[in-house]
């Protein structure tokens, strides 16, 4: 298992190279320019300077490396120096976002607490719902519970969440004026009323985005069910007498749970991608915002820097979810 | 197709006298006379299909929804970017079933329109993604030197993040396709290509799994111990045998385009303001959903629709055409 871990680990690091590698070509490939804004009454040898300014006059690969140097070894020395109080990184350049010309990282530790309080919540939410949903309708199979359920959750995963979104804000902002359709951001929960309001702003993105993620969740959870319920071990649990309360959640459910708990992990990072489209209907200033703005300002630091955290989580969640199948299934060899 | 025949000509095989019939199918001893109706399997696949009845209703309305893109601007004949600016935000009538936008334009018409462009660019990127995708997995299934490195190169794509990579193709590279082929095209080709090339690795990797079972079976053996070349094995034998996952995979794979395709008009970033799609009609939509929900709500239904009706579609056919299933 521990070989297993360290040689994913080990070849986790040629892929993250190679994908940023893709996405800043990707982006040097690109026809905008991020001098494109800048009056032409500018001079061209100012031009020039505000150009080599931004680090743009090397060539793409002394950039690369450049930036490889400031995201893996740069950053974490000035996050070491913050914590301890240490000065490693004196005098070292940070990635500098060409749009609000602060560090990119700061940048996305101001938007990192709200994609995490809606997408977090909402997949927790998304799964507490799947979970019982899944269990139900697999024990009675083929009843009405049942029907209904793989109904919804087949509307659940076919209707786009931007869709989703606006019926919700057209029936519970603007027509019952229960919740507001706007989240705002610069409320700070101090007592309990402003509680109730981040509360009450939570509840439509949430249950967007909990109703896709709960959609998919209950058909893994079901049919891992189904799949449990016609082993041998169930008839056996049920001859000994146990109650069906006790086969049923003690011996199937974790079993079941197995499988479900690797897609849960596996879906975490696709969260992230989903919570793009659902932040910019809410107009939640999270992280997906920020990377619409950054793409349509040809901020490249940051397109670059907030794609490959992206990557980095989809590569992270994967091998989590691999090696939380091996944990959790010692059937499972990874040889 | 290829089975069918693929059948009728085993019993003249083994009637010439050969002994290794090349299918591993033991020689038929009852004469095909026998039969009480001649069962293909695709006869097979639809009578299972028609039993699964929620695919069947997707089925009825997602040929509905292709009727109505496709024949209806035939009959309701308003061009879609007409601008009656004297008749914007009117209401239900006779004259607009379902009502004008802010400029005026018939949405029965654009809802049209938008969706013979959705319901395109779904079909050619599932068509893209498919293709690249078999190709792929039967490669990697097949040729054992190819198989690692073409493995590693879809875990890389799996691991990109591909809805931003998205988002960044089609910001960065619209401007000159748009040059190059005229604004729709252009942003059709991109738009298309980008999709199908982000989202062919599920069908590869199927496709990988079921030819590596494929080849251990006994009619490869034979057809190899005759000689069959690489290529026509792969497009005598192989490829017809992995044509029910190739064919569910591509069923979702409409889905998911369509889906996409919405999200990036969604997002702003999809085909220009003068050429409705069903996620740009809802884009556009959004400003005035407090006066006019319904200018949102239709394109909305229209897409979650016609992917629910997809996806019942896809998972009739995954039933119908696992012949486990078939026949209980």
């Amino acid at each position: 298992m521990l070989s297993f871990t360290i040689r994913r680990l080990l070849l986790a690091i040629p892929t993250l190279l190679f994908i940023s590698l893709v996405i800043f070509l990707l982006l040097e490939a690109s026809p905008g320019d991020p001098l494109a804004d800048v009056p032409l009454t500018v001079p061209p040898e100012v031009r020039e300077r505000m150009r080599e300014a931004l680090g743009l006059g090397d060539p793409w690969p002394i950039r690369y490396i450049l930036w490889l140097k400031q995201f893996f070894w740069v950053e974490p020395l000035h996050w070491t120096d913050q914590v301890f109080g240490t000065s490693f990184s004196e005098g070292m350049q940070r990635i500098i976002s060409f749009q609000s010309r602060s560090p990119v990282f700061d940048v996305i530790a101001q938007r990192v607490p709200q994609t995490l309080t809606v997408v977090g919540m909402s997949y927790v939410v998304g799964v507490l719902i799947a979970i019982p949903i899944g269990i139900l309708s697999a024990y009675r199979q083929y009843s009405w519970f049942d029907q209904i359920g793989t109904f919804v959750s087949m509307i659940g995963f076919s209707m786009p969440t931007f869709f989703t979104g606006v019926v919700l804000i057209i029936i519970f902002a603007v027509n019952l004026q229960w919740f507001p359709s706007v989240y705002d951001t610069t409320l700070e929960v101090r007592d309990w009323d402003s509680f109730l309001q981040q509360a009450r702003q939570m509840v439509m993105p949430v249950t967007v985005l909990a109703l896709y993620n709960a959609a998919q969740i209950s058909r893994f959870m079901r049919s891992s069910m189904l799949d449990n319920l016609g082993q041998d071990y169930v008839r056996t649990a049920r001859a000994k007498g146990l109650s069906e309360r006790v086969v049923v959640l003690k011996h199937v459910l974790r079993n079941s749970l197995i499988p479900v708990v690797t897609v849960i992990a596996l879906g975490l990072p696709a969260v992230f991608g989903g919570a793009i489209i659902t932040e910019q209907v809410f107009k939640v200033n999270g992280l997906g915002q920020l990377l619409i703005s950054a793409i349509h300002g040809n901020d490249i630091p940051m397109v670059l820097t907030l794609t490959f955290i992206f990557a980095i989580l989809i590569v992270v969640f994967t091998l989590v979810a691999d090696i939380l199948y091996g944990v959790l299934d010692p059937r499972i060899r990874y040889d | 197709m290829t089975d069918t025949t693929r059948t009728d000509t085993d019993p003249l095989r083994a009637a010439a006298g050969n002994a290794a019939t090349p299918e591993g199918i033991s020689p038929p001893i009852v004469p095909p006379q026998a039969e009480v109706a001649t069962r293909s399997q695709w006869l097979d696949v639809w009578r299972q299909f028609r039993s699964h009845r929620g695919a069947m209703v997707g089925l009825v309305i997602f040929v509905s929804i292709i009727l109505f893109v496709s024949v209806g601007p035939l009959i309701w004949t308003i061009d879609p970017t007409y601008v009656d600016i004297r008749a914007r935000n009117s209401g239900f009538s006779v004259a607009h079933p379902l009502g004008t936008d802010q400029l005026g334009r018939d949405l029965l018409a654009r809802l049209m329109a938008g969706g013979q462009v959705s319901i395109a660019v779904g079909l050619t990127a599932m068509i893209i993604a498919i293709f690249i995708g078999s190709l792929i997995g039967v490669m990697s299934g097949y040729f054992r030197r190819l198989d690692a490195p073409l493995m590693r190169l879809t875990e890389l794509f799996l691991a990109l993040p591909l809805l931003p990579l998205l988002l960044l193709m089609v910001t960065l590279f619209r401007e000159p396709l748009s040059q190059t082929f005229g604004p729709a095209l252009g942003i059709f080709f991109l738009i298309v290509g980008a999709i199908g090339a982000t989202s062919w690795m599920q069908a590869a990797r199927i496709v990988r799994g079921e030819v590596l079972g494929l080849k251990e079976r006994e009619f490869i053996l034979a057809a190899r111990s005759i000689g069959t070349p690489s290529h026509r094995m792969i497009l005598r034998h192989i490829l017809p045998n992995v044509l029910s996952p190739i064919m569910v995979a591509a069923t979702l794979g409409i889905a998911t385009a369509i889906i996409t395709e919405s999200a990036l008009s969604f997002l702003g970033l999809g085909f220009p303001p003068d050429f409705p799609t069903w996620g740009r009609l809802l884009y556009d939509a959004v400003d005035q959903m407090v006066l006019y929900p319904w200018r949102v709500i239709f394109p909305g239904v229209l897409i979650s629709l016609t992917v629910l009706c997809v996806n019942y579609i896809g998972d009739g056919l995954r039933d119908a055409m696992d012949p486990r299933i078939r026949g209980r």
